[in-house]
This record gives structure tokens, sequence and C-alpha cells, in this order.
């Protein structure tokens, strides 16, 4: 998928914490929810980016979208660092850079009818006329699937499945070169699930989009990404193109994670899992490798030096056994 | 604004709302009609000592007062100064409270719990002791009456408005509208302002029946507009020497002002039940 | 084989603004002694609802009861002395694990306040009947203790680390995965014969997600529990149960052991759900149309607007149970890959 030698987004030793305050205000601690992630994003690609709870997909995604300033840390989008901008230039990168939420249906406003949900990105980033606006409006809405009728109704007039379709417009109205999709099908059944993915392949051809796939579902995660990146406690522990990785996983993390998902028609993977305990909270995160407390791998030196994320044949790996 | 006649239609249906707004309504009435409905509309400024304290009667249908004025005309044009006063006190501390509690909502740090601090202290003082002082220095009138009660009043618009301004804050559609870039002024004005809309008109109703109720209590102390304006709270402390013959006197403004205040209290009430949860029931109406 | 639950007929209506409601439409379904069975379904099959619906904590303002029984051990318990359901059998016989673990304790008590509760009333060495149901009835000292010590082994049996200093803790001081445990510990304790279990690892991440099921398993296995288990994850459903039954909008669809579910399943529904999940290779297939209104839901068969055999038959009328095969059942006019049904 490389055409071009330079990423569509660079992220570099990002660093995003929280501060832990008690009662009184005073900060006792922090809260590491991204702690030196490096990743790298191609034009048109679409790359997975999977972890479980409290890993920091969610935070991640948000930094790059300048929901949270980064706390260390380069984000480059298209050559340009993107971290550190001032407001009015940070908000100009919307345009280009988007982000769709686990509950679409939730970004609208709910006192707003769905026409002016749509006109309003146009409205900030450009100076078109209404007409000119009202087309575009009317050849996304076409896009996504839905009729000229719903621009009258408001949010919670349309199904779930009617309003992320507008949430997807909305953002599509600027035709952003790049969509992070956070959690996009967490909680959706099966059938549904698989309507909204073809959604995503159809819109991404049409609009020649790169996505940033972040999920915590396997198996969708196969299906539509061509890349993956494993993330645990804060840091990617493995990256690597999907079928490899899935084929012959590097890192123990990476192994334990695809040993526990159900093979149906297969063997009934509980029987062989064995990766036991829960992963520590990101307020107390393990000196060295943070995986140590479950590997199984582990050794002393584990718990000393941190393994950095290493160049492998096909992808990259932190570990210092893999 | 099919949304107005919406509200409407569902404050009917709630008999206590629709209590107050019979009332508030015939306060209005009231006011307006005011030369029209009394039956001695001079009387406000005209004196007839060789009719005072008559009881109620034929031509008098709530009797006189101590200058033989009817007492149903001059309520009637106390009507108007109660409104004016309730409308313009409860204006302007919205005018006041509603941007300082958006700025105080939208800020994290020392700015924001500067305004809030400072919306504390002008809480904390007593609206009829600042009102007595300000009748001191600038005499008792008016507009004297109005700026003490708008002094005291607007903290709790700016603390309404805080309150939902945070809260709106931590909204996804908030954030993702952020996300689609747009500055903190659009979001202000078209995204917080219209969905806090509720709770300000909710404040702003009750707001009424209190300050009205203040107000009425400075004019019994003597510091609201002077006579011959038959100001509500005026025409009770005027009937203290005469009670309880002439039972009348104080009785007719002490119902009016009781009347006016529960009406807005009720419909404050009624607007309360009706703006948001409709608001909340139709959003999960379409959980699957 | 005698079965330990059976739903014969069950319709359920719940009455709402827009309408009514037909959220269960006759269904039948067993659970046979020490058997795991899933009961698979997406949104708004009524799956949570028949687990309500057999458990009788259907919410009593908008639910009705139109038809049917539910057999357990031999009694209906829909009319049975509700007294003796909820004493007997509630809480005892048969017990729930909810799906959210965030929301299932009280979050003020610790947990040996809710757990001792429970005993109390459900402990296997707890009398029958209670002439005296009053709160302040008094527990007992002997049987608090052997009671108590019936907790921490539970504990310690589902794996959670330092019983004794784990029961004085508060609620949210667990993780989800230890409430979860928590949870499947106290639907143990009064000894049932039936645990429901509704969508326990939904909320859950996936290696949480796989201890939990390992262990839910395990503990049911050795003492002979059965469970029934529902889901929409088609994975979580092929590892623990040993049967599987299919519901879509208020009807079921198929039932058929597990192996047999997972490799030959006959129902259109069911294969088009089988199907819908996300293959390795990246192909995507949905089903079109939406899920039906269950006010004014579609005559006969449910799914006949949405399937691809579906003729004039299927309108009229719903199909009756047909066996394809031993234990391999299937409400259809059209199987697929039946003699006389539809092409595979």
């Amino acid at each position: 998928m490389r055409v071009t030698a330079a990423p569509l987004l660079e992220i570099v030793d990002l660093v995003r914490h929280f501060p832990v305050r008690n009662a009184f205000g005073r900060r006792t601690g922090w809260i590491r929810a991204v702690d030196g992630l490096s990743l790298a994003v191609w034009p048109g690609e679409t790359l997975g980016l999977v972890g479980e709870s409290g890993c920091g997909k969610s935070t991640l995604g948000k930094t790059v979208m300048g929901i949270y300033t980064p706390t260390a840390g380069d984000i480059r989008f298209a050559g340009r660092e993107i971290g550190h901008l001032p407001a009015r230039a940070r908000r100009a990168i919307a345009r280009d850079l988007q982000y769709v939420y686990q509950d679409p249906g939730a970004s609208l406003d709910p006192r707003w009818k769905v026409v002016h949900s749509l006109h309003e990105p146009l409205k900030i980033h450009t100076r078109l006329a209404r007409a000119e606006r009202e087309q575009q409006v009317r050849a996304i809405l076409a896009a996504v699937g839905l009729p000229d009728a719903h621009l009258d109704l408001y949010p919670h007039e349309l199904s779930g499945g009617q309003q992320r379709r507008v949430a997807l417009a909305r953002i599509l109205t600027l035709r952003p070169r790049m969509v992070i999709l956070d959690e996009p099908t967490s909680g959706l059944d099966v059938s549904v699930q698989a309507s909204v993915l073809k959604l995503f392949r159809n819109l991404q051809a049409a609009f020649a989009l790169t996505y940033v796939f972040i999920s915590h579902d396997l198996a969708v995660v196969r299906a539509m990404c061509a890349r993956i990146a494993v993330m645990y406690l804060g840091t990617i522990v493995e990256v690597g193109e999907t079928a490899a990785v899935f084929e012959k996983p590097r890192h123990p993390y990476t192994r334990s994670l695809l040993a526990a998902v159900p093979r149906i028609g297969g063997r009934r993977v509980t029987l062989d899992f064995v990766l036991e305990g829960e992963p520590p909270s990101p307020r107390d995160v393990p000196s060295g490798c943070r995986f140590r407390t479950r590997c199984p791998l582990v050794q002393d030196v584990c718990a000393v030096e941190e393994p950095r994320l290493r160049e492998v044949e096909g992808g990259a790996v932190a570990c210092h056994f893999a | 604004m099919s949304a107005a006649w919406f509200v409407l239609a569902r404050l009917a249906r709630d008999r206590s709302a629709l209590l107050g707004l019979i009332l508030i309504a015939l306060l209005v009435v009231a006011a307006l009609l005011a030369p029209v409905l009394a039956t001695h509309p001079d009387d406000v400024f005209e004196l007839h000592p060789a009719e005072r304290l008559r009881a109620p009667g034929a031509g008098h249908w709530l009797g006189t007062d101590r200058m033989g004025a009817d007492v149903y005309s001059r309520l009637l044009f106390g009507a108007r100064i109660t409104i004016l006063i309730g409308v313009i006190a409860v204006g302007a501390s919205l005018l006041v409270g509603v941007p300082v509690g958006l700025v105080a909502g939208y800020y994290h740090g020392w700015l924001s719990d500067l305004l809030m601090r400072v919306s504390d202290v002008f809480l904390a003082v007593p609206q009829v002791v600042l009102a007595i002082a300000i009748a001191q220095t600038l005499g008792p009138s008016l507009p004297n009456v109005i700026l003490a009660l708008s002094a005291t009043y607007w903290p709790w618009f700016a603390r309404v408005v805080y309150a939902e301004t945070r809260a709106l804050q931590k909204e996804v559609f908030v954030e993702s509208t952020a996300a689609l870039g747009a500055s903190p002024w659009r979001l202000t004005a078209l995204h917080v302002l219209p969905n806090i809309a509720s709770p300000i008109i909710v404040r702003a109703s009750i707001g009424m029946g209190f300050t009205i109720l203040t107000a009425a209590a400075l004019g019994f102390l003597g510091l609201g507009p002077p006579p011959p304006t038959p100001e509500w709270g005026r025409t009770i402390a005027e009937s203290r020497e005469f009670l309880p013959d002439a039972w009348w006197y104080a009785t007719a403004p002490g119902v009016a002002i009781f009347l006016t205040v529960m009406g807005f209290n009720l419909l404050g009430d009624g607007l309360r039940d009706v703006l948001d949860p409709r608001l909340r029931r139709s959003r999960t109406a379409r959980d699957d | 084989m005698t079965e330990l639950l059976s739903v014969r007929g069950l319709s359920v209506d719940f009455v709402t603004d827009g309408g009514v409601a037909q959220v269960l439409d006759g269904i039948n379904l067993d659970v046979g002694p020490g058997e795991v069975v899933g009961l698979v379904g997406e949104s708004g099959c009524g799956k949570t609802t028949l687990a309500r619906a057999i458990l009788g904590i259907l919410p009593t303002g908008p639910a009705r009861i139109r038809g049917g029984e539910v057999r357990f051990k031999g009694a209906d318990l829909l009319r049975e002395d509700p007294a003796v359901v909820n004493d007997r059998v509630r809480g005892r016989a048969i017990t729930f694990i909810p799906q959210d673990p965030y929301t299932s304790f009280s979050p003020v008590f610790p947990v040996r306040t809710q757990i001792m509760d429970l005993m109390k009333w459900k402990s296997p060495r707890a009398d029958d009947g209670g002439r005296t149901r009053s709160p302040f009835r008094r527990y007992a000292r002997e049987r608090y203790r052997a009671d108590r010590d019936a907790v921490l082994e539970a504990l310690r049996g589902v794996q959670i680390p330092e019983p004794t200093r784990a029961l004085r803790r508060l609620p949210h001081e667990f993780s989800g995965g230890q409430r979860q445990r928590l949870m499947i510990a106290m639907a143990l304790l009064p000894q049932p014969d039936l645990i429901i279990a509704d969508e326990p690892t939904t909320s859950l991440d996936v290696t949480i997600q796989a201890q939990i099921l390992r262990l839910l398993r395990a503990l049911v296995k050795e003492r002979g529990v059965s469970v029934l288990f529902t889901t929409h994850d088609l994975g979580t459903a092929h590892e623990i149960c040993d049967r599987v039954v299919v519901m879509y909008a208020g009807q079921e669809m198929e039932a058929a052991p597990a192996d047999v579910f997972f490799a030959r399943a006959a129902h259109p529904y069911t294969r088009r759900l089988l199907a819908s999940v996300p293959s390795p290779g990246g192909e995507i297939r949905d089903i079109p149309g939406d899920v039906p209104s269950l006010i004014g839901p579609p005559s006969g068969c449910r799914f006949h607007p949405r399937c691809d055999y579906a003729t004039a038959e299927c309108r009229e009328g719903r199909p009756a149970l047909r066996a394809l095969a031993q234990e391999h059942g299937v409400r259809c006019y059209h199987p697929v890959g039946a003699p006389d049904g539809a092409d595979a």
C-alpha cells in the first residue's frame, strides 16, 4: 500500500498523561494513558489499532485529533507538526483529519435538524454560498445511502443506524483525507455490524479515505485492516501486516490476545487459554516491560529494561525475546 | 414556532401548571387593560376624602382606601408596576448572569473561579439590606428597587448556566463539533446556549415570583416607589393602621401578591417538567 | 430425558406508548439437567425478556403474559403460588447472573454484607417457607458461620485472591471481571439447579471473557448445574454451550447441539447470521432489510420479509417444529439442506 514514501500520519514518542487528584485537588499520581507511542499511517491504508480496555487507544485517537494536547512527543500530519499548534490553526486541520465516535448519534446536536448539522462543517471551513452547500450536502447524503427526506428531521426521530450515517455524512462533507474510527462497531449486532463495515468500505473507495480503525474486536479488525498495531498499557507492542500477525504473532501479549478470540467451527479456545490476572492499571505501570506481570516468558531483564519497538521482518515488536 | 405550541399543549395537560398559566394571564390582562377594566381609573391620582374606608359594595367592589380611592382600580394599576419590576429585574439579572455563567462554565481556571466567587459574594448579600442601603443613599424609588433586586438575583442565573455549561461540555456532540473545527464562540452561541435555554427559562419564571415577592416586601418597608404609585406592597403598609376594621384594604393586595407569586412558581415547575424530560424521552424512544 | 426447564407456547406482550409490542410469540424451549444452553439472538429478539419471564421478574406495569407455561421440575411457575415461587425457586433453585457487572452491586455496602444478605434467605441451610419474612429475622449464629465458610470457599472457587479481605471491600474496588466472578459465586452458593446468565461477558475484554467462560463452564460441569446463557455473540456461544437456540423477533427459529449448529445450521436466518461474522478473508455479508418492529410484526414466520426462500405459506402461519435430526429442530418451511427444503 505504500505508493508514496511519506506517511500521512506520523506519531513519534507520543505521551499523554492525566493527573490524578485527591479530594483537596493535590496531584497524587498520573494516569499514563499514552506512554511513549510511535506509529506511522500510510495514505490509503486501513490501519487497525487493537487493545483491551485501559490500553489507551481512545486517548490516542483523541490526542491525535487535538481533543487532548500531548504531554510530550510529536504528531505529524501530511508532514506538518500538529500537536502543538495554536487553537485556530489546529481547527483548520479538521478539514483533513476527522474522528468518528463510538456512538455517532450522540455526536449530533439534538436540537438541530439534520440539514443544519450537515451544513455546519461547510459553514465553518468554507465560504461557499448556500446553493453550493446544498448541492454538497445532497451528494453526501446520497453517498451514505440516506433519502433527502431525512434532512428535515431531528436526530431523535431517526434510528440508531440512520443517526450513524448522518454523523458520517457530516464528517465527509469536508472531504477529509483521514478518518479515525473509534470503536465503530462496538455493541452492534453482528448483522448490523456487517452493514456498517460494508458502508465504511464503500465510503473509503468513494472518498479515497485513509482509516485508523480502533477496536477491541479482533475478528472485525482482521476483516477490515491490512495492517494492525497492538496496544498494551499505553504503548505499541507489535505492529505488522494483519495476515502475518494473526498467523505468527511475535509478542506474548499478541499471542494471548489472539488465543482468547473464539473460533467458530474450531476447537474451544477456553480449553487452552492460559493468560491469568488482569492488566495493571494505567496509574501503576510496571517498570521495565509493562506486560511482565502476566507474561509467560518473563525473565529478570524484563523488570529492568523496557523493550523498545524493534523492526523485524514485516513489522515491529517490543519484546526482549521476540 | 411549533415548539412553543407543543410546549403550551403539554403544559395544559398539567393541572397545576395550567393554573399558573391562567393566573399569569390574568395578571397580564389586568395590567394591559387596567384603564379599561378599572371602575375608577382616575383614583390613582385623585383623592376622595369623603369616601374613605368604605367596605366593599356596589360602587367599590373591593372597598376604598384611606384616601377614598377605589382599591380595585388601584390594584389593577398596581399590576403594571408589579410586572414592570419583575420583568426588568429578572431581565437585567439574566443579561448579567447568563454571560457570566457561560464564561465561567466554558473556561477552567482562575477566571472561572473568580467569576463564581464574585457571584457567591453577591448571593450572600441580603436583598432587603442592600435595598435599604441603596434607598438611603439614592432615595426610595422604582428604579432603585429594580437595581437592588437585579444586583442580588443575577447570581442565580450565573449558577444555573455555569452548572449546565459544565455538564454540556462533557456531551459528545459538543466535543465532536469542536473536533469539527468550530470555534468557542460558535459552540457557545449555537450549541450550548440553545441547549441550556430550558433551565434558564425555568429559572426566569421562578425568579419572577421571587422577585415580585421581594419587591412587595421592599414596598412594604417604604423603599419602593413613593405614593401615589399604587404598588401593592406599599398599599399593605398603608393599611396597617386601619386593620382589622378595614380588612379589605390589606387583603386585596395581599391576595394579589399571593396569586401572582404562586402563578409564577406553578408555571416554572410546569415548564421544568415539560421542557427537559421531553427531550430525554424522545431520545430514548428510539433505543433498540 | 425429562427436561429440567420446559417452556411451551410462551407469549408475552409489552404495552408501550406506541402500541402493544408482541415481544415473545409462542416460544418453546427446553433445558435438560446439567446442560448449558445458549440463547442466541440480536437485539430486540426477546432473549432477555424470555430470561426474565422464566425468573418471573418482568416489569409488572407494561408486561402481559398472554399465554403459555414455564415448567420447572414439573411445576408451572406461572401458575404456582407466587410466595412459594419467590421463596423456593427464585434466587434458589433458579439463580441469575446479570449482564452489567458495574451496576449489579449496591455501591454503598461491602461485598460481605451483600452476599451474607443473600445467604440469609437463600442458603441451602435456610429453612423452607419461613413463617416470618421480616428483615429483622434473626440470623442464627451457627448457620451464619457455616454460610460464611461456604462463601469463602466459593470465592476461592472463582479465583478471587484473599477472600477474607475481599469480603470487606466495596464493590467499586473490584474490576469488571472480578465482579462477574463474584456474581458467579453468588449464583452458585444457593446450590441451584439452573442458572440464567444474561450476556454475562458482553461488557468484558476478550482475554477476561475467556477466563470467565472457562471458569463458569468448569464450575457448572463439576456441579451438574444447568445454564441458560443468553448472548448476541456467536463466538461466546461456541465456547460455552452444549446446545444453541436461535431467536429472531420474538420467535425461536432453530435449536441444535453446538457442533451441529455451527457446522450444519438449516434455518435461513441462522445461516445468514453465521455468515455475517467477519471472515478473515475480508468478505462481509450482511442481511438486507431491518429487524421488524414488534408492534404489528410480520405475520407467520417473522423473518419472511428478509428471507431469500420465503413463499406464501411463510406469511400465513408460523411453521411448527420440524426435527431434522436427533436433537436438531428448526421452525421453517424451507430449511436449507433438508430433502424438500431450500438449496444449500
